[in-house]
This record gives C-alpha cells, sequence and structure tokens, in this order.
C-alpha cells in the first residue's frame, strides 16, 4: 500500500507540473493574476507530493518491505537504522527521487519568499523550474521507477553495497544534490528573464541569493566527497580528477564565476547578456553531471552499475533543455541592453579576470574529462586522461587566478589604480616572498614548485586581510574603534575575505599532502614495528569482531614518536556475507593540521599482514579550506542586501535601473 | 577609452587567455593521454615497448602468484588472448580471480609493468572497457554483466 502511496504521489506531482509548466506562461501573456498566482499554490503542492513520495520510499527502507524491488536490491534487514534511510539515495531510483525532491523543494521556495518578486517573473520562473521537474518525473516514473514490486516478496534484501555502508552516504548526496539542483533557479531565472526580454540589477539581486546558497553547499558537498573517497578507498587519495569527480567540479567553477559576475550586474548594472550564459551553462553543466554520473559513459573509480537506456533518456532531456536554452539566449540575448561602462583596470575589470580565468579552467576540465569520449565516437579508439593532464593544464590557470585575486576587492570600481593597490599589497607581498624563503630553508631546495605555491597561499591570505585590517583600523585606531568599525563593516566584504582565504587555506593544504607526503607499502608480522617520517608503528596483531551484517579483521597498531605513545590505530577490512564483498576502513589518526594514515592489505597464513602507510602533512587543511570558503559563503549570504526573499535597492542609483525595459 | 576600444581590450585579452589554454592543452594531451588495449589488441598490433598503455579483461583464473615484497603476477585475458601483468603494491580488494580489472602500465616485452591496478566497486559492475573488450572477443553473456540497480558515488 504504502509503495503504491508515493507511485501515485509522485504522479500527482507530475500532473500539477504539467500544470505549472503552462498556466503561469499563458497568465503573464493574458496579464492574469490569478493564473500566474496559481503557480505558488502548485509549486509548494508540488513539493508535498514529491516529499510524500520520497518520505514512503523511505518507510518502504526502514521496515524493509522487500516486496519493492528496490529496497530488495540495496537494503537489508540487518542494517542499522542511519543506512537504511540513507540507503534511500544509496542507489540509482531513489537518488533520482532526492534529484527532484530538491528541485520541487526550490521551486516552493521561491514560491514562499517570492512575494516581492514582479509577478511575471515569478510566474516564468516557476514555469520554468517545472519544466525541469515535469522531464525528471517522467524519466523516474518511465525509466526508474523506485516503487517496482516484485510478485514473490523475498525473506532478506540483497545489501546495500558494503562501500555505501558509511555515514558519508548520509552527508554527501544530499548536500551535492543541493548544490547541483540550486543552482536550477539561477537557470530558471535566466530564461524567465530571456522569456520577458528584459534584465536589470534586481534581477542580479534575486538571483545571488539562490546561487549563494547552492555554490556554499556544492562546495561543501565536494569537499565531503573528496575526504569520504580519501578515507575509504584506502590509497590516500583526495582527489583523482576522475569523471565524476569532475562532473561535480565543472558546475561549481562555473558557479563561482557566476557569483562574481553577478556582483557586477548587481552593482554596475554590466556584464548582463554574459551572467545569463553563466547561469545558463551552470545549471547545463550540472545537467552533464547527472549524466555522466548516471549513464555510466564514461570508467570511473566511482562507477557502479549503470543501464544505458536511462543514459539515453538523461542525453534527451540534456540535448532539449541545453540546446533549447542556448537557442533562446541566441535569440533573446543580443536583445538585452548593455549596461556601465568600466575600464580594464577596475573592480569589474578584476571580476571579469575572474570570470575569464575560471570559465577556461573549467573549459580544460570539460575537454580532459569528455575529450575520451569524443574520440571514442569519432575514431573508436580508447584512451583514458589522467591526473597529469588536469595539473598540467588546470593547475597553471588557477594559479595565475589566485596570483591575481587580492588585489580585486581592493580595486575601485569604474577605474581602478593599480599602483595604489599594489602598495597596498606590499605587506601581504612580502609576506608571501618570506613564506617562500621559509619553504625553501626548511625542505632543502627538493622542489621549486611547492615554495611558489606556499608563497601564493600566503600572498592570498594576507592579501584577503589587507583589506579588513585596512577598513577596521586594526593596528591605527583603538580597538574600540576596531570593534565597531568590524561590526559595521557589510557582511558581503567579510564574505569575501573569508572566502578568498579558504581558498588559499585549501591551497596549502594540497601542496603539503602532494608534496611532503610520504608513504610506504610493506608487510608487516605481528610485534614487528616500522618507522614513517619519526612515527614509529608497532602491530600488535590482528582480531576479528563482528559487526551487525558483516566480519571485520582489525589490525591493531600502536603509534610512538620519539618513544612516547601517541595513539592507537586500528584499520580493519569488513567482509559482507550478503554480497561477499570486503570493504577498506582505513585508521586515521590527527596531527595538528596532518595525518597519519593507516589501511590493511591482503594478510598472509604466517600471521604477516600488509599494510599502506601514509604520513600526509597538511591534508586537513584542504576540507577545512573548503568549510571556510562556506562560512564566507554565508557571510555573504547574511548581508542585509541580499537577504533572501527582501531584495531592497541598495543604492538610488540602482534603484533607478530597476525594471528598465530592454526594448 | 571608446567602447569600442574597451571592447577590444575585453576580446584580445580572452582570446589570450583562450590560446594559453589551448597550448597547455595540447601539450598536455601529448604526454599524458593513455591508450587503451584490450589482450587481442597488444597481442596483434605491434605496439613499442615502453609505451605507457591501459588494460583491461579478466583476471585468468589459476594465474595469480604472489610473490615476495608484495609482488604479484596475474594474467588478463579476453577469451582470446593473454597478457601477463606485474604489479608491486596492495591490489583492490574486490581484486580477483574471474573478475574484470583494468590495469595501466609500461608495455614490456614479457607484458605489462602496472603501476595501478583497479578493480571494480560492485560485484555487478564491470568497467565499459572490459565489458566491450570481451563484447569484441565474443566472450561476453548480456545476462552476466549488467544489471540493473546502480548506486551513485
Amino acid at each position: 500500500m504504502i509503495p503504491e502511496l508515493g507511485h501515485y504521489a509522485l504522479v500527482l506531482a507530475l500532473a500539477l507540473g504539467l500544470i505549472q509548466s503552462i498556466v503561469p506562461i499563458v497568465g503573464a501573456a493574458t496579464r492574469d493574476a490569478g493564473l500566474m498566482r496559481l503557480a505558488s499554490s502548485t509549486a509548494v503542492m508540488q513539493f508535498l507530493f514529491v516529499a510524500l513520495s520520497f518520505a514512503a520510499l523511505t518507510v518502504c527502507y526502514v521496515t524493509s518491505d522487500f516486496s519493492v524491488l528496490n529496497v530488495f536490491e540495496n537494503s537489508h534487514s540487518m542494517m542499522p537504522l542511519i543506512y537504511k534511510m540513507s540507503s534511500v539515495w544509496g542507489n540509482h531510483e531513489g537518488s533520482m527521487l532526492l534529484w527532484v525532491l530538491i528541485l520541487a523543494l526550490f521551486g516552493a521556495l521561491v514560491a514562499l519568499f517570492g512575494a516581492n518578486l514582479p509577478a511575471t517573473l515569478k510566474a516564468h520562473v516557476l514555469a520554468v523550474q517545472s519544466w525541469i521537474a515535469c522531464a525528471f518525473y517522467l524519466f523516474i516514473l518511465l525509466t526508474s521507477n523506485p516503487f517496482a514490486r516484485q510478485a514473490q516478496a523475498p525473506f532478506e534484501g540483497r545489501d546495500l553495497n558494503p562501500i555505501l555502508q558509511d555515514p558519508g552516504l548520509a552527508i554527501h548526496p544530499p548536500l551535492l544534490y543541493i548544490g547541483y539542483v540550486g543552482f536550477s533557479i539561477a537557470f530558471s531565472f535566466a530564461i524567465a528573464a530571456l522569456l520577458e526580454g528584459r534584465i536589470d540589477a534586481a534581477w542580479a539581486r534575486w538571483v545571488r541569493p539562490w546561487t549563494l546558497m547552492a555554490w556554499m553547499f556544492l562546495t561543501l558537498g565536494i569537499a565531503m566527497g573528496s575526504y569520504w573517497a580519501y578515507y575509504t578507498l584506502g590509497w590516500g587519495g583526495f582527489w583523482f580528477w576522475d569523471p565524476v569527480e569532475n562532473a561535480s567540479f565543472m558546475p561549481w567553477l562555473t558557479g563561482t564565476a557566476l557569483l562574481h559576475s553577478a556582483v557586477v550586474m548587481e552593482k554596475r548594472n554590466s556584464l548582463k547578456i554574459w551572467t545569463i550564459l553563466l547561469a545558463i551553462l551552470t545549471f547545463s553543466l550540472s545537467l552533464i553531471g547527472t549524466f555522466l554520473v548516471r549513464s555510466g559513459v564514461l570508467t570511473s573509480v566511482h562507477s557502479f552499475a549503470s543501464d544505458p537506456t536511462r543514459g539515453v533518456f538523461i542525453l534527451i532531456i540534456l540535448v532539449l533543455f541545453i540546446g533549447g536554452s542556448l537557442a533562446l539566449f541566441a535569440w533573446r540575448g543580443p536583445m538585452l541592453k548593455q549596461g556601465g561602462l568600466f575600464a580594464p583596470i577596475s573592480r569589474e575589470g578584476a571580476l571579469v579576470f575572474n570570470n575569464l580565468f575560471l570559465t577556461t579552467a573549467c573549459l580544460t576540465v570539460f575537454v580532459g574529462t569528455l575529450y575520451p569520449l569524443a574520440l571514442e565516437g569519432l575514431t573508436g579508439a580508447k584512451i583514458s586522461v589522467g591526473a597529469p593532464f588536469f595539473n598540467m593544464t588546470f593547475g597553471p590557470l588557477f594559479v595565475a587566478l589566485m596570483c591575481v585575486m587580492p588585489f580585486g576587492p581592493l580595486l575601485a570600481w569604474k577605474r581602478g589604480d593599480l599602483y595604489g593597490v599594489a602598495q597596498r599589497l606590499m605587506a601581504a607581498f612580502g609576506i608571501g616572498l618570506v613564506a617562500i624563503a621559509a619553504t625553501f630553508a626548511i625542505e632543502g631546495g627538493q622542489s621549486v614548485l611547492a615554495p611558489f605555491g606556499v608563497g601564493v597561499a600566503f600572498f592570498v591570505m594576507a592579501g584577503a586581510l589587507v583589506d579588513l585590517v585596512e577598513r577596521t583600523a586594526l593596528f591605527r585606531a583603538p580597538l574600540a574603534t576596531v570593534r565597531t568599525r568590524a561590526i559595521g563593516l557589510p557582511r558581503s566584504v567579510w564574505g569575501t575575505a573569508v572566502a578568498h582565504f579558504g581558498i588559499a587555506v585549501t591551497l596549502l593544504g594540497i601542496i603539503g599532502a602532494a608534496t611532503w607526503g610520504t608513504e610506504r607499502i610493506l608487510t608487516l608480522k605481528p610485534t614487528q614495528t616500522v618507522t614513517l617520517s619519526g612515527y614509529e608503528f608497532t602491530f600488535d596483531g590482528l582480531t576479528q569482531q563482528a559487526g551487525p551484517n558483516y566480519q571485520a579483521q582489525v589490525g591493531k597498531f600502536t603509534v610512538r614518536r620519539g618513544g612516547a605513545v601517541i595513539g592507537v590505530m586500528e584499520p580493519s577490512k569488513r567482509a559482507f556475507a550478503a554480497r561477499s564483498m570486503t570493504t577498506n576502513e582505513a585508521a586515521l589518526l590527527t596531527r595538528g593540521s596532518g595525518q597519519l594514515y593507516l589501511s590493511l592489505g591482503d594478510s598472509e597464513p604466517s600471521g604477516a599482514i600488509a599494510i599502506r602507510l601514509y604520513y600526509k602533512p597538511l591534508v586537513m587543511l584542504i576540507w577545512l579550506g573548503a568549510v571556510i570558503m562556506m562560512l564566507g559563503g554565508g557571510l555573504s549570504l547574511s548581508d542585509r542586501r541580499l537577504r533572501v526573499g527582501a531584495p531592497k535597492p541598495a543604492t538610488k542609483s540602482a534603484a533607478k535601473t530597476t525594471l528598465q525595459p530592454a526594448e | 577609452m571608446t567602447r569600442k576600444q574597451r571592447r577590444l581590450i575585453l576580446i584580445g585579452s580572452s582570446l589570450g587567455v583562450l590560446a594559453i589554454a589551448a597550448v597547455l592543452v595540447l601539450s598536455a594531451m601529448s604526454d599524458s593521454i593513455v591508450f587503451f588495449n584490450s589482450p587481442t589488441d597488444i597481442a596483434e598490433k605491434h605496439i613499442a615497448p615502453g609505451t605507457r598503455i591501459r588494460v583491461g579483461g579478466l583476471v585468468k583464473p589459476g594465474s595469480v602468484q604472489r610473490g615476495e615484497n608484495l609482488n604479484i603476477r596475474f594474467e588478463v585475458t579476453d577469451g582470446k588472448s593473454d597478457v601477463t601483468v606485474r604489479y608491486q603494491g596492495i591490489v583492490p580488494d574486490l581484486f580477483r580471480e574471474g573478475q574484470g580489472v583494468v590495469t595501466e602500465g609500461k608495455l614490456e616485452a614479457g607484458g605489462i609493468l602496472a603501476d595501478m591496478v583497479l578493480a571494480k566497486h560492485d560485484e555487478r559492475y564491470m568497467p565499459r572497457e572490459v565489458s566491450d573488450a570481451l563484447k569484441k572477443a565474443g566472450r561476453w553473456e548480456e545476462t552476466a554483466g549488467q544489471t540493473s540497480g546502480g548506486t551513485p558515488r
């Protein structure tokens, strides 16, 4: 009964979606306020029905209803409750249901918090949002019904893939999807603007908070996924430039560009066409990401079983939405009026630079990810593009971007003074140089790139603080003044500084882990000791432990430094009978910002065991930096100017340009 | 500066960055692309020794030999031809005889000296390169391969 209820609720959501796809557009064309208002009600109802459907599937999982095929294939009655709940999206069908749930949630949020949007804009946005939703409802209902029953209910399920039986599954996909799907709002706004043939600074003010929110979640989602892969795959790597990773990274890059170009549009009423294009591209890349992950056309370390017929369906959705939106853009884009002028050296110029580099960097990732697919289609040759390609192309572009980053926020709008800014950055520059010299001295000239990278990271960190120090008059005024000034500063200024600081922290972590990490792979007998980077690991022996649905082989290692015990590491291998699979649970020991990493290999009859041992200095900074970036986004989001749903013209000039028709 | 000049600067610098990116892409492409081959390809095509390649297929049952210092040697087969792979290190958890595997490394006279061995994540998943190689060799049964019900990353 409950699965049928969930299925039916999804069909009802589709019916509502179809109404919402058409009626508000008719309403906007005929200026019928009633028809336009309908969209808000259907958007909220759609969300409620999808939520009901999602809840129904969750109930099936929690009660282990194995008559539902999806539950049978991906669950086991002995699994802990948290994994039963997260396995709802630990499979293709359920994860698509989560996708549409978040899509419908965003639609409902626009309906609820968009009270002060112009009626026609809101109607168009909700209609476009509903087009996307309908495409994916149809996809689920026609190709991937999670509620399909089987005639004979088996006694026991086939268990969730053991690799996914991890808290990471409970956190990572929802975060990532909120980010991915959140960009649909920017897309809907862009299409709505094109349909209306007009766009203005107020538009950017409405779009920015949504984009910022999606970006924050995507940032955290990618970082979380990276950490999950790091501790679960057992190789100690945090980023593989794998197609599935790139799929989530590309929307992040263009989304970051979109955030910055929307600032120009909001403040200076410039770069309109470009901002629209970025909004379209960002969500298109999200769709491409969904396609790459769901269709299995590319070989990935994160790949799971996939069904080609579904890939074709998503490909059709992809072609319709990306092709359609770009065609609409080509047709209507030129009608949008260009805005304010600016000199190449100016805040606008710096943001254009940022956009140029971010999109070009994204393009290189795109080429590297899809080139194998294109080549195979054209010549039949199968190739793989490995990490060196991305390091050699993406790396230099991103480092160039980082070098220029501190200049941007210090330049004035319209016409900036590069020399003046360079003078203000002298201190930051000095800190960068000292960092280069210090790194070079400490590591004894092993590599040239690492000290340079550390210098860039410190330059960016210090540069991010320069603006804050100057504007709060720190070191110059009494502390009380500094405090009031700090509180008085716009939150978005804080947000910029914090987010820029965060990316530099991540860079530092990447350099540390990639350059100064040490590793050993060896076989160890009980009571033997191995030394790595000054840490001594003594193997105390193997024990067997029983988990709820697995048998674990746990190795115990005592870690000493200079003779003193600093911890015990217990890596394990878990054998899951239901799928006859084993997973590797690496043991981590955090030392400051670095980590010791130990994972088990095969054991020998003699009691000896193969182990992988890593010391990764600064590695935690990679994820800490992402969290800092997200906090920066949050600070910006809390800016009065950008409060979701309460956009007010910030300045007089902005008020004048609101609702400026393009014709 | 006129609007036109500014636009020219913008377009010029965009093209400049794109050109730099194109140079980077092309130079990196020539160095870091690895071709995928099935064991039959290796037997038939004459690939120069020392080339980095990827080989995929099934681990031939009975061929796995483990030596000292985590050395391992096994044969990858597509049913028609076999190729010997040598590797030092820890193989993935799902590495087993009869299972699909992708290895990458240098081609030598006696086989492949691999520095990467990838097995799959899911007992129902087969890397597409492997399934294609097996299909080409006529050793693929649809039913044994992909079934419905995948799992996301």
